[in-house]
């Protein structure tokens, strides 16, 4: 057995607040199923378990804000364990007993992962699935019932309510698994949204579940939110969500002007944010000063090659396949770095342990203030397109607030600026336990004399600050040369 | 397309890409990148966005005419 703690998810990280949990008591999980998500000062993520077994209880409430290695969970093996344990406290948001619930012990259940897939696809809870294959399994058929049940029970694009499945689904040939009655009353309805849309909802203080989704396949969209939240507070005031109904069906206007009550209370959360994002880069940054002795290399790069290449790829390819020169900048470093350890990896106990890959931190500034920099992993062997989708995506999770915790917890060097704050150079600050920072200030063009002849060229300054209990100038300028080099065979990187 | 849609188009596309940004602030003169504070990566949103929603392809060589709120309605009139 084992514990679910509260993670440390960043070096700057010392508590986190419980957001919702992703299982239930009685769910059985494996090593790196997402479990939790938790709000850090920096932004909210999805938290995996490293055990393997039966969830036998949930001891943190949602919205409690715990300290780092706090026993949020308990996590068993074995049956006996789970039936020793009190029924844990489920989320607030409970709902009656569905009938013909019966007190025996949960069992663990696991499905292979097609017919996870294919219930996450369809929006059913499997642990509410009666299976009809050899000893009690859950089919594909099974769930292609249990869905179109719940789909006829709940009408054609509304959310489909878990906990309707089973009432609708043909008797089962075997019995239901006591798990699912018994974990069933806990958890709530599984509700389709975005993760903006989800954050929007927590902030105005509404419930998702409550809400009418007219997105694709019922998903709740940031619109429907804004309305629930507009008539709850014309109704109600603030504090009472919208309850469900057809009544509450939302226009599926794309741009609905936010209402005074969800404006009021959006401001609200942001600044909260804004002012605990600050403190955060603050206490790490000011951490990084006061232990890392820096030093700092600039060097011009000239792109020409870089950009002529580039602008032909990109004229060939569709707009979303499009790439950004940060895309190559980006690139370069990882594999410069690859080629001068001294610039990547970790400063722990005293010393450098270097790392054999490269997971590329990219500082993405908020729109709301504040700078946050998720990992792109193994950026030295990720193709070019590849590393362009990695970077569009985390950029657009890490501005949308839902990053997973490997992309915060490990890069190995990081890169800041990507040209596009107008600045000629940037100098950064370290990023503990890393050992360099390398920025990148704007392309512009710039006189530039080659074999001979002066040429306006489009250039960019790389900067790097290093850490001098690592590397030395020497070597720290060989990793500013090899991303120039690289550079100019743009068609290798 | 005529210029009402043009920046009805614009506006649309530049709400997707940054939901928070005030109305008052996409006055024709505005910037995309400076003032509006769009990075590559938003940019490349907003010409995907076009793409898919508008049909008007911006290629990269057209990126300096459409560097403006002015430009991007503009540029959307002539190719829309």
């Amino acid at each position: 057995m084992g514990d679910f703690r509260m993670p440390s998810l960043g070096a700057d990280m010392e508590r986190g607040k419980l957001i919702e949990w992703l299982v239930k008591p009685g769910d059985y999980v494996h090593r790196g199923d997402l479990v939790a998500v938790v709000d850090t000062d920096k932004t909210v993520m999805d938290v995996e378990t490293f055990e393997e077994g039966i969830v036998a209880e949930l001891f943190t409430d949602i919205g409690s804000t715990v300290p780092v290695g706090t026993v949020m969970a308990r996590i068993v093996q074995t049956p006996a364990e789970t039936s020793a344990a009190a029924p844990g406290q489920g989320p607030p948001r409970a709902v009656p007993p569905p009938e013909g619930t019966t007190e025996a012990a949960p069992r663990p259940r696991s499905w292979p992962p097609p017919i996870r897939n294919l219930a996450q696809r369809l929006g059913v809870d499997l642990a509410s699935v009666a299976g009809t294959g050899p000893a009690g399994a859950v089919t594909r058929a099974d769930v292609e019932r249990a869905a179109a049940a719940a789909g006829a029970a709940a009408g054609a694009g509304g959310a489909v309510p878990a906990e309707q499945v089973p009432a609708a689904v043909p008797p089962p040939a075997k019995p239901v698994p006591a798990v699912a009655a018994q974990a069933e009353p806990v958890r709530g309805r599984t509700v389709r949204s975005s993760p903006r849309a989800r954050k929007i909802a927590r902030e105005l203080g509404i419930d998702p579940a409550a809400v009418h989704g007219s997105g694709p396949e019922g998903a709740v969209t940031e619109s429907d939110v804004r309305a629930a939240a507009a008539r709850a507070g014309a109704a109600a005031g603030p504090e009472q969500a919208a309850p469900p109904g057809p009544e509450q069906a939302a226009p599926a206007t794309p741009l609905p002007p936010p209402g005074p009550p969800a404006e009021a209370a959006e401001a609200g959360g942001a600044a909260d944010r804004r002012g605990s994002l600050r403190r955060a880069v603050g206490k790490l940054m000011s951490r990084s000063k006061k232990d890392i002795p820096h030093y700092y290399l600039s060097s011009t790069v000239d792109l020409h090659a870089a950009l002529t290449w580039m602008e032909a790829a990109n004229a060939r390819v569709p707009v979303a396949s499009r790439l950004v020169p940060a895309a190559l900048l980006l690139k370069a470093t990882a594999l410069a770095a690859l080629e001068v350890p001294e610039v990547n990896g970790h400063y722990a106990d005293g010393r450098h342990r270097p790392s054999s890959a490269v997971h590329l931190g990219v500082a993405v500034s908020l729109r709301e203030g504040g700078i946050i920099a998720p990992a792109i992993r193994d950026a030295d062997s990720l193709a070019l397109a590849d590393l362009m989708a990695s970077l569009r995506d985390v950029v657009g999770r890490a501005r949308s607030g839902r990053l997973q915790r490997a992309e915060m917890a490990d890069p190995t060097l990081t890169v800041t600026n990507l040209g596009d704050l107008g600045v000629d150079a940037v100098f950064g600050v370290i990023y503990p336990p890393q050992v360099a920072m390398v920025g990148f200030g704007r392309i512009a063009e710039q006189a530039w004399a080659h074999e001979g002849m002066l040429a306006a060229r489009r250039c960019v300054t790389a900067t790097l600050s290093a850490d001098h209990r690592v590397s030395d100038g020497l070597r720290g300028g060989r990793f500013l040369a090899r991303i120039g080099e690289l550079l100019q065979k743009p068609e290798e990187l | 397309m005529n210029r009402t849609k043009a920046a009805e188009t614009a506006w649309a596309a530049l709400h997707q890409v940054a939901p928070d940004l005030e109305p008052d602030l996409t006055e024709g003169g505005a910037r995309l990148r400076q003032d509006l504070e769009l990075d590559s990566l938003d940019f490349l949103a907003l010409v995907e966005t076009l793409s898919r929603d508008a049909g008007v392809e911006i290629p990269e060589s057209d990126y300096a005419q459409v560097a403006t709120v002015d430009g991007l309605v503009g540029y959307l009139e002539t190719h829309g």
